[in-house]
């Protein structure tokens, strides 16, 4: 009965949808504050109509009610309480409910706080939300019921996906949603601006907050994703320029594109129609990872529901939205005036420079991605496109973005002068100190990680450096204390700054300097890699409540001192008839010690693999405290938008003006 | 329950994830078995869904780069093993695809958008530059003299 009564809500949902569309576009065409009046109302019906959908659909899970289809494919009684939960959005069917869940909640959000916006803007970017609304509704309902009954209910259930049943990856598709669907905001907002025919600043400061919620729960996202496949997936890997998670990759590197102009047309009222495109291509390109995932033609590690039949419509889908986005762009484009004029040496010009090379970089895994497809429909040629390409053709772009960071970040607006490369200079004679000891001290002759750590150094010193010359002049004293009464703004673009130099350490370590072996191990064994031997202490059988596990108990020494014990486990999940393996791994600053066990070796013993992986951590720290950052600047941006017209009073002591 | 888990594992016979690269192919030679591994990056396991061969735990990703090894210590250059490869399995199996005929849009489409938006971006800067009056000497010392006076901005 619950769950009839969640496909109804969800029928309803896709019913008001669709008066969200229609009514306040005709009301803000016309000009009837009534009809215009329909969308707040109509936004917030959605999210508690979708709201209890979603409910109904997790109770299912809850209670494990096996005469839902979704749930016998994807649950057992046995599973643990967090994964009969996130055996929700598991699969297909229950992540699109997430997905227009998210959708909806975003549109009320909009609807709530969006009081300041003219009436006509806010009916239209409303409307804008609900049409992509009533495309999701549509493709939920008549291709992936969530809500399909079965006539004869199984005794119990299939599992989930034992590599899902995983605390990193239970959380890591709802934020990935949150920063995907969230880009249907700026979308919305460049649609109806389009409509609108009016794109100024006040636009610019409306659509920040929302682009650089969607980029922070992105980041968060992908963050958690690589976490998961580093720790699980058994070789260490943290990515692997599969298409599902250039997918996620793509939008986020418009978005950070997107969040950048949007601050030049803040600021500048520059760059208009340029960051309305940006916001048009992120979020297609969400729409593009949509296609990627969900329709199977792409063959990937971990695409999931491969059904052609529902690649044709999301295809439709993203022809529709991206494709009239671009026609009405291209229609209303050429009436946007830029207004601020600036010098070639300009934080303008930086920020041009960052949008090309975050553009292009994005271009580049679009084409990798799409080649091997591309070429096999068009030039019969069959083909792969793996990591040594995008390692090849990737990286220059993120060394060029690197390093053109802390230079534009410091430039004034409008016209800059040769005091930034003063001020910059001891920290680019300290980044190449750090560079040259990384060479001197490394064994091998890689470039990759002295690079890595030269431009980590002077990404980081530099957005301290940055912010400290924000605090003005006078005693040292004085501008500390200056320092905590900065901006939220300035202390997020630090942090994410900082936190891109920190992944940039993570990422150049541990591909330059890691360190492995495998071997044969009996009982008392010892496997060296580097400074780090590790004994095998014992192998046993361990019962979990799903599955069964080899485990071994390994004691892990550093230059003879012991560090502590490791337990890699290989685990069989009978019901789902899968094996996963769980990685043994001793956690430090400036490595990590990372054990992994195979099968019993005919000749006695166990396989065992030992990484030393350098810096590993330094990636998930940095990428948190990018996400961070987006905080910090959000509560600014909060604090200003709730600010209003109010002019905010100039600080005293001199907070210099942006 | 956990005791039925056992007994179904039994049952369905699974075995574990063998580990990718295992002990026993390991080759003597340090230097021959870091080229060995170089080149298993390359190379894609045929039947696995996006994994080079030395990722997977795939069997036919095993003979594989036990045939790698087999070459190598035959005293084979990387680019005959890479040749050989692809001779026996295709086009498909290079992660790395040879930039040869059509191959060169891959490479190039991102060059060319790079100049292209390289272009685009310096006639925008420029359109948008000031044409500013530069400032009289006189102008410049009564700013400096100013700027000294005011916390700085």
């Amino acid at each position: 009965m619950i769950a009839e009564l969640g496909h109804f809500a969800l029928i309803t949902a896709f019913a008001v949808a669709i008066v969200q569309t229609v009514v306040p576009l005709v009301g803000a065409w016309r000009g009837w504050s009534g009809w215009m009046g329909v969308a707040s109302p109509a936004a917030t019906a959605q999210v508690l109509l979708v709201g209890f959908s979603f409910a109904a659909l997790t109770y299912a899970f809850v209670t494990s009610d096996f005469s839902l289809r979704l749930v016998v494919l994807n649950s057992h009684t046995d599973k643990p309480m967090l994964y009969k939960v996130s055996g929700v959005w598991g699969n297909h069917e229950g992540s699109l409910l997430l997905w227009v869940l998210i959708l909806a909640l975003f549109g009320a959000a909009a609807a709530w706080f969006g009081g300041q916006l003219p009436a006509t803007l806010k009916a239209r970017v409303l409307a804008v939300q609900a049409s992509i609304g009533v495309a999701f509704y549509a493709f939920i309902l008549f291709t992936s019921n969530p809500f399909t009954r079965l006539v004869q209910p199984p005794f119990n259930g299939e599992d989930l996906n034992p590599l899902l049943q995983d605390p990193g990856l239970a959380f890591h598709p709802p934020f990935l949603y949150l920063g995907y669907v969230g880009l249907s905001m700026a979308f919305s907002f460049a649609v109806a601006a389009l409509i609108e025919g009016r794109v100024d600043a006040a636009w610019g400061r409306w659509v920040r907050p929302w682009t650089l919620a969607a980029w922070m729960f992105l980041t968060v996202g992908i963050g958690l994703g690589s976490w998961w496949a580093y720790y699980e997936l058994g070789w260490g890997g943290f990515w692997f320029w599969d298409p599902v998670e250039n997918a996620s990759f793509m939008p986020w590197l418009i978005a950070a594109a997107l969040l950048h102009s949007a601050i030049v047309v803040e600021k500048r009222e520059a760059l208009k129609s340029w960051t309305i495109l940006l916001a048009i291509l992120a979020f297609g390109f969400s729409l593009v990872g949509t296609f990627i995932v969900r329709s199977g033609v792409i063959t990937s590690v971990h695409a999931f529901a491969n059904d052609p039949d529902r690649g044709v419509f999301i295809l439709g889908i993203l022809a529709f939205f991206t494709g009239g986005a671009l026609i009405l762009y291209a229609i209303r484009a050429p009436a946007m005036q830029a207004k601020g004029v600036f010098g070639l040496v300009s934080r303008e010009s930086a920020l041009v420079m960052n949008n090309l090379l975050l553009a292009v970089s994005c271009f580049v895994v679009f084409v990798g991605t799409l080649w091997p497809l591309f070429s096999e429909l068009v030039f019969d040629r069959t083909l792969s496109v793996g990591p040594p390409f995008f390692n090849a053709a990737f990286t220059p772009f993120a060394i060029a973005l690197g390093a053109l960071v802390p230079l534009g970040s410091t430039l004034p607006w409008k016209r800059g002068k040769g005091q930034v490369l003063r001020k910059m200079l001891p920290v680019l004679g300290l980044a190449l100190a750090v560079m040259g000891l990384a060479w001197a001290m490394q064994t091998g002759q890689s470039l990759g990680g002295p690079l890595g750590a030269g431009l980590g150094t002077w990404l980081v010193v530099g957005a301290l450096v940055d912010l400290f010359s924000r605090t003005g002049r006078g005693a040292l004293a004085d501008r500390f204390g200056r320092l905590f009464r900065l901006p939220g703004a300035d202390w997020g673009k630090a942090m994410a700054h900082g936190g891109l130099g920190i992944v940039f350490v993570g990422v150049s370590g541990l591909m330059a300097w890691q360190q492995e072996d495998i071997a044969a191990l009996d009982i008392g064994d010892r496997l060296t890699v580097g400074r780090y031997e590790v004994e095998l202490k014992g192998v046993e059988q361990v019962l979990g409540p799903n599955y069964v596990a080899t485990r071994a108990t390994l004691e892990a020494y550093e230059g003879g001192e012991p560090l502590g014990r490791l337990y890699p486990e290989k685990r069989i999940y009978p019901v789902a008839r899968m094996p996963t393996t769980e990685a043994g791994i001793d956690s430090g600053f400036t490595r990590d010690v990372y054990a992994v066990i195979g099968d019993a070796q005919v000749g006695g013993g166990w396989a065992i693999r030992v990484y030393i992986k350098p810096f590993a951590n330094w990636i998930w720290i940095g990428s948190i405290i990018m996400a961070l950052g987006g905080v910090l600047s959000l509560c600014d941006r909060r604090y200003r938008v709730a600010a209003g017209a109010r002019k905010v009073a100039a600080p005293r002591g001199g907070v210099p003006a942006e | 329950m956990t005791r039925l888990l056992a007994v179904l594992a039994l049952i369905v016979g699974l075995a574990g994830p063998a580990l990718a690269v295992l002990p026993d192919e390991v080759l003597e030679d340090v230097a021959l078995e870091a080229r060995a591994r170089d080149l298993s990056k390359e190379l894609r396991c045929p039947v696995c869904r996006n994994e080079s061969i030395d990722e997977s735990h795939a069997d036919l990703a095993r003979e594989i780069r036990l045939v790698l090894r087999e070459r190598l210590v035959a005293g084979d250059s990387d680019a005959q093993i890479l040749d050989y490869m692809v001779a026996r399995y295709g086009e498909y199996v290079l992660l790395d695809p040879r930039g040869g005929g059509t191959n060169l849009i891959l490479w190039g489409a991102p060059l060319g958008l790079l100049l292209l938006g390289g272009i685009f971006a310096a006639v925008a800067i420029g359109a948008r530059r000031e044409a500013p009056d530069a400032l009289s000497p006189e102008e410049e010392a009564r700013l400096a003299s100013l700027m000294d006076d005011a916390p700085k901005g």
